[in-house]
């Protein structure tokens, strides 16, 4: 625990060498520093979490403890009780985010030896990669909501940075800017609501105010309603999903790293982090949570259905599983309720899936990242048969797509039976609802699967060019995550985050656990039988019969156009045209007046400073006189 | 007598003690008569002055308040933190005239030069520490006596002699009228101690008001604050640079302290302090906009970094508002802020005129081409003085500005605001000449010299850690008082 200022330290100095010295390393040596730091971090944040989970004495009720070995005062304010502190903070949920992080992250710097080899620009990467992590690391530690907000800007900087690694390439810089000035947009709401919150609870910590809140009794539901705004933009949820396919543009570690496993999920996060606040003060302001979620869940799934690129498909699936993080916890109605937690099922049901979720997209995404570098290719059109050549790439894939489809006894069929049983308690239209959108997710990752492993192999493109297994760098984190993602489920996640903190046993609720199995069966099999075939004449016929809902699914339901339409032709045309002709007549003449005043009053007045000392004496004594009058009168 | 009072002035016996060694040193390492060069060294001088500040620094976290000589002498935690910052200033303007000392006309006396600055700053030490009239006449004299020999220390140059000579009259005239406004609080109390002057000043008398805009104009000629600055531009252009250094930031630092410190304590019944603050109201508004557009029109950079010191005064007096506590915490961080910004600055500015003798605005244009690390030095202290976060500069103004606008001066704060878009024009104007400007004829490339890059760093250092490091703000903040 005293170590732990170090776990962001260490990414830190790391990010630092790299990024001032790196041009002098060669790519071997600056991929050994980045990756050598990131063992320490994982190293220490295990370390840490092992002696928070197993080592710390729970209280009298059976709470693990609010550990906070650092905290120091930052910048004070002079408006009463109010400044801005940086420390670090333990609780269940920010130490299970560091093993989240650090693994990822590891695994991560691990591929890309591999996969980024020979990349101009090699130890830049690795320097971005530790910003990044460093970021992540902090916000999750964070003591304080302001904390939070810093690390949450710099993770939204260094994703820019990231995405926009292959700066040559007008696609990525252009994917950068919009995943940047979306998040942007989102994260102002985000500030708002922080700076509500610290008006009326005078903190800007996370121990909460009562005293404060009963001033604010109607601005703090509005309060964290645009702090989930912020954090909306971040989790990619609709109507700020925009930017996540796009940002498919980066490399495929980063999606991996970023786009899958921990900063999308920082919204997710921060609702959890903040649901003490949601569930006692804002209690129906949390079904905006939820439903956002389920909607979004939606969406995404059924877009997802009809993309071709293999990044775009998984960038929706995450979008549609980090909603059903947010529909869990969107579906609490009460804090805890005795040792059966009916209310509160969700919150840990969220962090489960959170915890299962990032292993498995993680997999899938360097699974993907391995295709991608065996055939150079992001369509589907290009693979094909691929389970020929990559048998380890194909045999943790379809791991993990066993677990996203939820299938015993691979983790993600765990934590999704909670969100489930938490969705029936909350309401049955919603458990159905997202019953039917697992199934949707089943389906999808199927066709995915065997469009690229099985069905028509793409013979004229492997003629000049064999594909074949990734170099062991690659294949390493694979095996390490499909044997998480294998082993994942069994650990007793209510034992350690629940929502009022007591241990928790999880209970599976066969009445759920078996529709959901039986689905997600029965949607695997349909996915088999319209695409495992060399020829596919299910699959084409059912495009051609539902030629428009297809193209309007490929396209994304016109989403991206609508955005076109509201910022080109209605914001800037009609609002931001007119303000730009006042700021360059008027308001800009108004300051070039004052400029100019301001130099013909230097002119003028540059006779005081003449040299001679009998004038500066007289001005001395003049001053003094006028300094006394005005004193007297 | 009870000699052990002398331990409680320590640090001014400890500096003594720096000056008797330096001085014989000085005696025993002449030159060599038969090379003529120098062996007495830089070295030997910022070793010592390191230990002193280290040593004076050690006791000071358990001393509480003591006076010593029957309340002559005073003595706060505080008043030694003021003391280490302007020793660690002293070693930077040490650092950097390193050079400058090595020139063939300097050798010979270049031990005069660290006797003369170290009594100057014993001058300030017995200044700050003062509880007397007569005590603090006594350090502002050794404080700014000695300085004219430093500003006219260049004695073949026309300048140099010619700011020596304006400087000494102009500070002969403003310490008469100081002393002068001195015996007018001796007449309407009595005494000179400040404690006492404190408890019989009546606030409505012409007569201490008087005397208390006579002490005023006396610390502010030395702070340089309009309408008593006007012997800065000259004296800073003709004073050699490293002097200009130490002139701009640590005689200027310690008497600003010194003013906020007599003032609370001589001056600190309800009337006066209203008295004052008006005074001061109307002497940052003239200091700040004054020098500001005076500043814009500069062509040498050592007059354009006088008036953009006279505006800095300005700010930095924004902390002696009311008296307050937090005013007081923010106006010695202020100093320690713009110290390391101002100092960097000048350690640029001596490389450069060392090296290459230039020392106009217009020879910067391209200096980033040939000395790119140096031009991207004096930007970081430049944005530093013009407040850009996230250097230290912004925090340094944004906690004046916090003050001030706690004592309830909102429309002082937003002139106050208003000029550093101003200060920000100017101080862009070199940014701009050193990186956009084409320049057929560049200063060229050259290698700065060890002590200089160890100056740099020490204010590079400060410029970047001091604003993000809250830490020393809310360190500073434990020993700051106010009024009561």
């Amino acid at each position: 625990m005293e170590l732990s200022f170090l776990i962001l330290l260490i990414p830190f100095l790391s990010f630092l060498v790299l990024g001032i010295c790196g041009k002098w390393f060669s790519h071997k040596v600056a991929g050994l520093i980045g990756t050598c730091c990131l063992l320490a971090v994982a190293a220490l944040s295990y370390s840490v979490a092992f002696e928070y989970f197993f080592q710390t004495e729970r209280t009298a009720e059976g709470v693990l403890p609010t550990l906070v070995p650092y905290n120091f005062t930052w910048l004070p304010f002079f408006v009463e009780g109010l400044h801005f502190d940086m420390g670090i903070m333990l609780d269940p949920i920010s130490v299970m985010m560091l093993i989240v992080i650090s693994t990822v992250s590891l695994m991560v710097h691990i591929y890309s030896f591999g996969y980024m080899h020979g990349e101009r620009g090699f130890q830049r990467y690795y320097a971005f990669l530790s910003l990044f992590t460093m970021s992540m690391l902090g916000l999750v530690v964070a003591t304080n909501i302001f904390q939070m907000y810093l690390f949450w800007e710099l993770v939204g900087v260094s994703s820019y940075l990231l995405i926009g690694f292959y700066f040559t390439s007008p696609a990525a810089i252009a994917a950068s800017k919009k995943a940047f000035i979306v998040t942007r947009f989102a994260d102002m709401f985000f500030l708002i609501g922080i700076l509500i919150y610290g008006f009326y609870c005078r903190s800007f910590g996370f121990e909460f105010n009562e005293a404060g809140f009963a001033q604010g009794s109607f601005m703090l539901p509005t309060a964290l309603v645009l702090m989930f705004i912020g954090g909306a933009g971040k989790s990619a949820m609709f109507p700020l999903h925009i930017w996540l396919p796009d940002a498919m543009e980066g490399p495929t570690p980063v999606s991996a790293l970023i786009h899958a496993a921990t900063m999308v999920v920082a919204g997710v996060f921060q609702v959890a982090r903040l649901f003490p606040l949601w569930i006692q003060y804002a209690p129906e302001a949390l079904s905006v949570v939820a439903w956002v979620g389920a909607f979004t869940a939606f969406y995404a799934a059924a877009v997802a259905c009809a993309q071709s690129d293999i990044k775009r498909v998984l960038a929706f699936s995450t979008i549609s599983q980090i909603a059903f993080m947010m529909v869990a916890l969107g579906v609490c109605t009460e804090w805890a309720t005795g040792h059966e937690h009916v209310g509160s099922l969700g919150y840990m049901a969220s962090m489960f899936h959170l915890f299962t979720h990032a292993m498995f997209k993680a997999l899938l995404f360097l699974g993907a990242g391995c295709i991608i570098h065996a055939v150079h290719s992001n369509e589907m059109s290009a693979m094909g048969g691929l389970r020929k050549y990559m048998p380890i790439t194909h045999w943790t894939f379809l791991i993990a797509c066993l677990a996203i489809a939820g299938i015993p006894p691979f983790s993600g069929f765990f934590s999704k039976d909670e969100i489930l049983t938490a969705a029936f308690a909350y309401h049955p239209a919603m458990g159905w609802i997202m019953t039917g959108i697992a199934a949707m997710t089943a389906f999808y990752m199927f066709r995915l699967y065997f469009g690229i492993f099985w069905g028509t192999e793409n013979k004229e493109l492997h003629a000049h060019h064999t594909p074949h297994e990734a170099p062991w760098t690659m294949t390493f984190p694979l095996i390490f995550l499909a044997a998480v993602t294998c082993v994942a489920g069994f650990i007793p996640f209510g034992h350690y985050v629940s929502a009022d903190g007591q241990l928790y046993d999880i209970h599976l609720d066969w009445n759920v656990a078996g529709t959901s199995i039986v689905i997600a069966v029965a949607s695997i099999a349909l996915a088999t039988y319209i695409y495992m075939g060399e020829k596919q004449p299910v699959a084409e016929a059912m495009q051609e019969k539902f030629q428009k809902l297809h193209r309007w699914a490929f396209k994304r339901f016109y989403m991206d156009e609508v955005y076109q339409y509201i910022t080109h032709r209605i914001i800037f045309a009609r609002i931001s045209k007119p303000i730009a002709w006042f700021d360059r007549h008027v308001v800009d003449g108004f300051f070039d007046f004052l400029a100019w005043g301001t130099n013909a009053l230097g002119y003028q007045i540059r006779g005081l400073q003449s040299g001679s000392v009998q004038k500066y004496a007289f001005v001395f004594l003049l001053g003094i006189i006028i300094l006394l009058l005005i004193m007297i009168l | 007598m009870d000699y052990s009072q002398f331990l409680i002035m320590h640090e001014e016996l400890s500096l003594l003690a720096v000056i008797a060694i330096l001085f014989v040193a000085d005696l025993i390492m002449c030159p060599d008569k038969k090379s003529g060069r120098g062996t007495f060294n830089t070295c030997l001088p910022v070793v010592l002055l390191a230990a002193h500040t280290l040593l004076n620094l050690l006791p000071c976290c358990e001393a509480a308040e003591t006076s010593a000589f029957g309340g002559m002498y005073q003595y706060t935690p505080m008043m030694t933190i003021m003391k280490s910052i302007l020793n660690v200033g002293t070693i930077i303007v040490f650092l950097m005239a390193h050079k400058w000392l090595s020139r063939e006309e300097n050798l010979v006396k270049q031990g005069e030069f660290y006797l003369l600055t170290l009594f100057t700053l014993f001058g300030m030490y017995l200044m700050i520490s003062s509880g007397h009239f007569l005590m603090f006449f006594i350090g502002l004299e050794l404080a700014s006596v000695p300085m004219t020999a430093l500003v006219a220390f260049d004695k073949c140059r026309f300048e140099s002699a010619e700011a020596g000579a304006k400087f000494i009259l102009l500070a002969l005239f403003s310490s008469a009228l100081l002393l002068y406004g001195v015996s007018l609080i001796y007449g309407a109390t009595g005494t000179l101690y400040f404690s006492e002057i404190g408890a019989l000043l009546s606030g409505n008398s012409v007569l201490s008001i008087f005397g208390l805009v006579l002490f005023i104009s006396g610390m502010g000629f030395k702070i340089s604050l309009v309408p008593f600055h006007l012997w800065t531009a000259d004296t800073y252009e003709g004073a050699p640079t490293v002097v200009t250094g130490y002139l701009s930031v640590i005689s200027k630092g310690s008497a600003a302290f010194v003013l906020m410190t007599v003032l609370m304590k001589a001056f600190g019944t309800c009337a006066l302090v209203e008295a004052w603050n008006v005074g001061l109201f109307w002497i940052i508004i003239a200091s700040i906009t004054i020098a500001n557009l005076f500043a814009i029109r500069q062509k040498n950079l050592k007059r354009f970094m006088a008036f953009s010191a006279i505006s800095q005064a300005g700010y930095l007096i924004l902390g002696v508002m009311d008296g307050t506590a937090q005013g007081m915490t923010s106006l010695v961080f202020y100093l320690l802020v713009y110290m390391a910004a101002n100092l960097g600055a000048f350690v640029v500015m001596t490389t450069i005129e060392q090296n290459s003798g230039k020392i106009g605005i217009d020879d910067y244009d391209g200096l980033y081409q040939t000395n790119p690390k140096l031009a991207f030095l004096m930007t970081l202290c430049l944005f530093s003085l013009a407040g850009i976060p996230p250097f230290a500069g912004f925090f340094s103004k944004f906690f004046v500005f916090m003050a001030a606008f706690k004592a309830g001066f909102h429309l002082l704060v937003f002139i106050a605001l208003v000029n550093t878009v101003i200060s920000l024009y100017y101080y862009l104007l070199i940014v701009k000449a050193m990186y956009i400007k084409p320049n057929d004829n560049p200063i060229a490339t050259f290698q700065s010299d060890g002590y200089t890059r160890v100056a740099l760093f020490l204010s590079i250092l400060g410029v970047i850690v001091l604003g993000i490091g809250g830490v020393f703000y809310n360190y500073l903040d434990l020993f700051s008082y106010g009024i009561n």
